[in-house]
């Protein structure tokens, strides 16, 4: 977003940094492109990466005769009072990222969605990664610090893995506690194809629900689901992923760091195993810093002979001989908790390209420096 | 009993007195007396469960060892009571036997933080420790024994402490690993300077003994039932019990 694009948007120097932590790079010195929502208004729709088009969902219909069908195939309509309410929405809004075969970006496309001061910003994406493609997309949702009461997020997303495609889906939150999120999103994958998907939220949200699902339909496709979150008092996370194994060689990895400061986070997860030749693994590690709420629920479900199923579930406190262990090097209790904390939510994304990770770990560099 | 009663020369770097400790509800060190000079390096040794990583662990300052009597002082200042971190700060360190592993902290990470920041420095050391290609993995996960001593010692070259304490530096090493990490350990305790000039001290306990090759240590403990009951020259000490066992040593036998 150049300067005077955000300032357009009279964002304080407050919600400019709120966005860069969100990972939206306001330069665009490392993104090749950028959707860019504010509210129910779209301000930018761009990419500069060859075979990778960017844009609004409006637009893409328009231009697209085909792109109606790729809408509300993975989720439906009337699965909950989020889709209706997006599905009856006078105008759709939100973006369409369509990798065309064989392109790849290497730095991500960002798109960034800044709910201001409208109560109910709703979005409806679709990403699309053709045969042999590779797409790497940044999400940094956010809100201005100032918004009032209530405020809320419902956003469909659908993916399409194609045959060979990789898509890596990297969304960090940093909303308002007043704020209440209701992403629902599916994924398809095709042989071959790898889908990533990566959440991270370290600052105070009201209230986020989600249980994503990615469909590997196709021989030897992937899905790896990571989430990193902690939940400040007043904060509720019903976080899930779901990986149906539908295809020989399909394999899945369910990976969450869940630390509570008081709030709530249920951790849900379910693999189903519909095919033999299949793997599955679901971890969920929790810490409870200050009384509040671990719920994990595991759920490994498998139909025939032939499918691996495995899941480690832990809730606990830091170790007192980890801290002391640093603290005989020098480091004072408040800094060796910090570090171990740090150590913790360090979540390695295989397939994750290094920007990408690297802004990961930043957000959670930023959380580490306020103290956790 | 044997007790310093004269007044201690300045050098004393540490000097325990009636030190009584306690695990839980049970006592397993009474009434410890220890002096360890600057520049000295004492060996301590004695049956299993004697109580020699207790006192370690103890002189260290962890929270499960609770001193019920007697004193620890470290260079004249009284540390009974001090936190952990700041006996580290005064110059006190210690190689543990198990270190605790820690998911998602990498080696390189905490060196960088106990060095200020001296990434050089880090690299240097690592590197002579043949450590370097475990800078980026999780502290102790997956470390095999040497490995494990290796990056013990590695540890200690960045923190420098003066007061350096070695719980069983030898024990699950292999050959070329004990002369690299005997070396590495020799040079901590300055063992390359002059008698006169050499300021770092050291307490090391040993079984085999295997590192007094590397060491040169100027005085032998013996530790039975949570007491300290011989003093003398290690070297003599540990032929002893090399040659009939702790049971033989009759000052270990009184009970
Ligand atoms: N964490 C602990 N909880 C209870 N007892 C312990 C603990 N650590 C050591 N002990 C007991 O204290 C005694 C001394 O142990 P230790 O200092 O480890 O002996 P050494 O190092 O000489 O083999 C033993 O009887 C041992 O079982
Ligand atoms: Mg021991």
């Amino acid at each position: 977003m150049p300067a005077e694009l955000s300032k357009d948007l009279g964002l304080s120097a407050e919600d400019q940094e709120r966005l860069a932590q969100s990972g939206i790079d306001l330069t665009m010195g490392n993104r090749c492109g950028s959707y860019i929502q504010v509210n129910q208004d779209i301000v930018q729709e761009s990419c500069q990466e060859e075979g990778i088009e960017v844009l609004s969902i409006a637009n893409a219909l328009k231009k697209y005769d085909w792109m109606k069908d790729y809408m509300w195939n993975l989720v439906t309509k009337d699965k909950d009072e989020y889709t209706r309410y997006v599905a009856d929405a006078a105008e759709p809004k939100g973006y369409v990222i369509i990798a065309r075969k064989g392109s790849s970006n290497i730095l991500p496309v960002q798109a960034c969605l800044y709910l201001g001061r409208e109560k109910i910003q709703h979005v409806h994406n679709i990403i699309i990664a053709e045969e042999g493609a590779e797409l790497h997309i940044i999400s940094g949702c956010t809100s201005g610090q100032h918004v009032g009461k209530g405020g809320a997020h419902y956003g469909i997303s659908e993916f399409y893995v194609g045959k060979n495609a990789k898509i890596s889906f990297t969304m960090i939150h940093t909303w308002g506690e007043d704020i209440e999120v209701y992403p629902r999103s599916a994924a398809k994958v095709e042989e071959n194809g790898v889908f990533l998907s990566n959440y991270v939220c370290m600052k105070p949200v009201h209230k986020v629900q989600m249980y994503p699902t990615a469909h590997l339909v196709g021989e030897n496709s992937v899905a790896r689901f990571s989430s990193v979150v902690i939940a400040t008092p007043g904060s509720l996370l019903d976080l899930g992923s779901r990986a149906i194994l539908g295809a020989k060689g399909a394999s899945a990895e369910l990976v969450t760091r869940a630390i509570t400061k008081g709030g709530t986070i249920i951790s849900r997860g379910h693999i189903l195993g519909k095919t033999e030749g299949t793997r599955g693994h679901l971890e969920c590690k929790g810490l409870i810093l200050k009384d509040g709420t671990i719920y994990a629920i595991p759920e490994i479900e498998g139909n025939v002979v032939g499918t691996e199923l495995s899941h480690e579930a832990a809730v606990g406190k830091i170790a007192r001989d980890e801290i002391e262990y640093l603290m005989a090097r020098g480091l004072d209790e408040e800094s060796a908790t910090a570090t171990i904390i740090r150590g913790f939510l360090d979540v390695k994304i295989a397939g994750l390209p290094d920007a990408l990770q690297k802004q990961i770990d930043a957000a959670i560099d930023v959380a580490e420096k306020a103290g956790f | 009993m044997v007790r310093l009663l004269y007044t201690l020369p300045d050098e004393t770097m540490l000097n325990i007195e009636d030190l009584h400790v306690k695990i839980g509800d049970r006592e397993v060190l009474h009434d410890v007396n220890l002096q360890i000079r600057e520049g000295e390096t004492h060996v301590l040794m004695g049956p299993n469960g004697s109580g020699k990583s207790t006192l370690l662990m103890t002189i260290m300052g962890f929270a499960n060892y609770t001193v019920t009597n007697g004193k620890i002082s470290f260079n004249d200042r009284d540390i009974t009571h001090l936190p952990i971190h700041e006996r580290a700060k005064l110059g006190m360190g210690m190689m543990f036997q198990r270190p605790p592993t820690i998911s998602g902290l990498k080696l390189g990470k905490l060196l960088v933080a106990t060095s200020g920041n001296n990434t050089e420095e880090v690299a240097e050391y690592a590197k002579n420790m043949h450590m370097d290609r475990f800078l980026e993995r999780d502290i102790n996960k997956g470390f095999s024994g040497g490995e494990i001593k290796r990056s013990e010692v590695l540890q200690l070259m960045v923190q420098k402490p003066d007061f350096v304490m070695l719980d069983e530096p030898e024990s699950g090493v292999d050959l070329e690993n004990i002369s690299l990490i005997g070396a590495a350990i020799g040079n901590l305790l300055e063992k390359g300077s002059h008698l006169m000039k050499r300021k770092k001290s050291g307490l090391v306990i040993t079984h085999t003994g295997y590192i007094l090759d590397y060491l040169d240590a100027d005085k032998g403990h013996v530790m039975c039932d949570g007491e300290i009951r011989c003093h003398g020259n290690p070297r003599e000490i540990l032929k002893d019990i090399k040659a009939r066992g702790y049971k033989e040593c009759l000052e270990c036998r009184q009970n």
